[in-house]
């Protein structure tokens, strides 16, 4: 008869998690550059899930007869233009407001497929060592090897592009840094008295990694995670503007650029704003992220 | 040390297999490649046809030899839109890629070593502020918006400089601060904080109070030694800048293998495709490999990992 060790311990655990919590949310929040780049983060989200609500245009909706307007110019209709129109007489502002869907969208779910795999490889890599290492530390040397963005215009042009192939050629090639990064914290873990301690009580290796070892890996993940969500936007962009990312008539930032690049000497505000807006989320999210980076752990490098 | 190098060495080899393993897959990863290279309208008999002429029946591990030692011996197979072996044509560009490549990473370490060093000095003076921020928004552009902002003000504006094509420094200038910017802000960066954590060892404290004056300290104790890291980032970043190349080719109408690559794609062109992935790996792997080797010399602690 024994009564698991933890369920005595739960509720003062718990109290002290939250005053931890609650102490990482403050030193978080005192950091001013951090704090802007989370009010960033949080607008262009909104931007995202409020699209149809923030502008009065469809941006999708052609009105050749009013092309290449001007940033500030009114519409027949009494409504304005803000940003101006495109090449077909769409509004730009809807437009880089639902850019933002495509480019978030592929950022979380990218983040998520390599976050996961870059984790597991991590995990296993670290704490198994010896032959189990050395496959996985040679196949990240591979995936290293290539140039990023041709290896994924490579494999796009030949299965197509769409959302999901975006989503998994991403994903499925960025985990290296995840992988390093948790393979590193878990060398050192594997050596702490708590670990040693579950192991001489008899756990088994999977118990010991999910409960004891992946839990004390998660930060320095997370802020993998937080400025990789950068790098993928950026690279979406990328592929829309190679014209094999997200396939029009949807509005990509990356996109627009292209189509704006074709009438650069004309109309400046075309290739202009969905910059702006790519610059404007990515530097947001690399704020936030070197803030986590600095609050969480000051020693990280990545 | 012998021991080192062989180790390094075989693998760099066992990479180039993988990667030659991979850039053999992209062609496999719909599970029929004659369908990916011939066009849609082609007839089923065509294809079969295509199939037996290229051995695409066989077996896959039979295929992958024959694609392996083909790649060892410069065979990547025919363009299916220039009619030349593509292995020529991606090695005709090369010279430009890298001139692009070389001019970028020459323009970024000019820039961030100066300014990350003098960031580290006059830390949290006005200075550090400015270099802090324009490496962050270096870090946060796509280089692609960036060259079309520089386009539109030195080409189109202005027309100080020419927008495309290859020819003198000043074709060169527009594309390489492209390419160049990203790789800059990285540099900067780590110069700055390499320079910090150097310059509070106890040895730099020891030169001060011996009487070493300001320049001395900072250019022959701590940069020194602040190089390390530096060194080796400059390997992984000519990568980034090989890869970037695709991108800011593209943008300026740079002769060189990204934008072949990118061509090569919307033609469907996969063997050259094969070839320029395949080549510009081996490059990167290359690199790395003699990276690694000076770098023995300049840290002997490293040998003994």
């Amino acid at each position: 008869m024994s009564v698991p060790a933890d369920a005595i311990a739960l509720p003062a655990e718990r109290a002290a998690a939250r005053r931890e919590w609650v102490a990482f949310v403050r030193r978080l929040a005192r950091r001013r550059t951090a704090l802007f780049g989370l009010v960033v983060v949080a607008v262009v989200f909104g931007a995202a899930f409020g699209a149809p609500w923030l502008t009065a245009w469809d941006p999708t909706e052609q009105d050749i007869t009013n092309r290449l307007k001007p940033p500030g110019s009114p519409d027949p209709s009494g409504r304005m233009h803000l940003l101006g129109t495109d090449h077909l007489g769409r509004d730009l502002l809807a437009r880089v407001i639902f850019g933002a869907r495509p480019a978030l969208m592929v950022g979380f779910a990218a983040v998520a497929i390599s976050g996961i795999l870059g984790m597991v490889v991590g995990l296993l890599s670290g704490y198994f060592g010896g032959r189990t290492d050395d496959v996985f530390m040679r196949l990240a040397d591979i995936q290293l090897a290539f140039p990023f963005i041709l290896l994924a215009i490579a494999v796009i042009g030949v299965l197509g592009p769409s959302l999901p192939v975006i989503i998994v050629v991403i994903g499925v090639s960025s985990w290296v840094v995840y992988a390093r990064v948790v393979r590193g914290s878990v060398l050192s873990l594997r050596e702490r008295e708590f670990v040693q301690a579950a192991q001489a009580l008899g756990s088994g290796d999977g118990r010991i990694l999910l409960h004891h070892i992946l839990p004390n890996a998660l930060t320095p993940w997370l802020v993998v995670a937080t400025l990789d969500m950068a790098r993928v936007i950026v690279i979406e962009s990328a592929l829309s503007f190679l014209g094999l990312g997200v396939q029009p008539p949807t509005p990509t930032w990356g996109g627009m650029l292209a189509d704006g690049r074709v009438y650069i000497s004309t109309a400046w505000w075309l290739a202009t704003f969905p910059g702006l807006a790519i610059l404007v989320t990515v530097l947001g999210i690399n704020l936030f992220g070197d803030g986590l980076r600095d609050t969480l752990d000051p020693r990280l490098k990545v | 040390m012998k021991v080192f190098l062989i180790r390094r060495l075989l693998q760099s080899l066992l990479v180039l297999l993988g990667v030659s393993f991979v850039v053999f897959f992209i062609l496999h990863l719909t599970g029929d490649p004659a369908l990916v290279l011939l066009p849609p309208d082609a007839t089923a008999e065509d294809v079969e046809r295509f199939r037996q002429a290229m051995g695409f029946n066989d077996p896959f591990l039979v295929q992958y030899g024959r694609f392996f030692v083909g790649a060892l011996r410069g065979d990547f197979g025919q363009s299916v839109r220039h009619g030349e072996p593509a292995f020529n044509l991606v090695i005709e560009r090369m010279p430009a890629t890298f001139e692009l490549a070389g001019a970028a990473l020459l323009v970024a370490l000019a820039l961030a070593i100066p300014a990350g060093i003098v960031s580290a000095v006059r830390r949290n003076t006005l200075i550090d502020y400015v270099s802090t921020v324009v490496a962050l928004l270096g870090q946060s552009m796509p280089t692609f918006w960036l060259g079309i902002m520089l386009i539109l003000v030195f080409s189109v504006q202005f027309n100080l400089l020419p927008s495309s094509g290859r020819g003198g420094l000043e074709h060169l200038l527009l594309p390489a601060i492209t390419l160049g910017l990203f790789t800059t802000a990285r540099i900067t960066r780590l110069t700055r904080s390499g320079m910090l954590d150097v310059l509070n060892q106890d040895y730099i404290r020891t030169a001060r109070a011996k009487g070493v004056s300001d320049p001395p300290v900072v250019w022959k104790h701590a940069l020194k030694n602040a190089a390390i890291p530096i060194v080796t980032i400059v390997g992984i970043e000519l990568g980034t800048l090989l890869g970037g190349s695709v991108i800011t080719e593209t943008i300026f109408a740079w002769p060189g293998v990204g934008r072949l690559s990118v061509q090569a794609i919307y033609n469907r062109d996969y063997p050259v495709v094969q070839a320029a992935v395949f080549l510009l790996s081996s490059t990167f792997v290359l690199v790395n490999l003699v990276v690694d080797v000076v770098y023995t010399y300049l840290d002997p602690r490293i040998r003994l990992r």
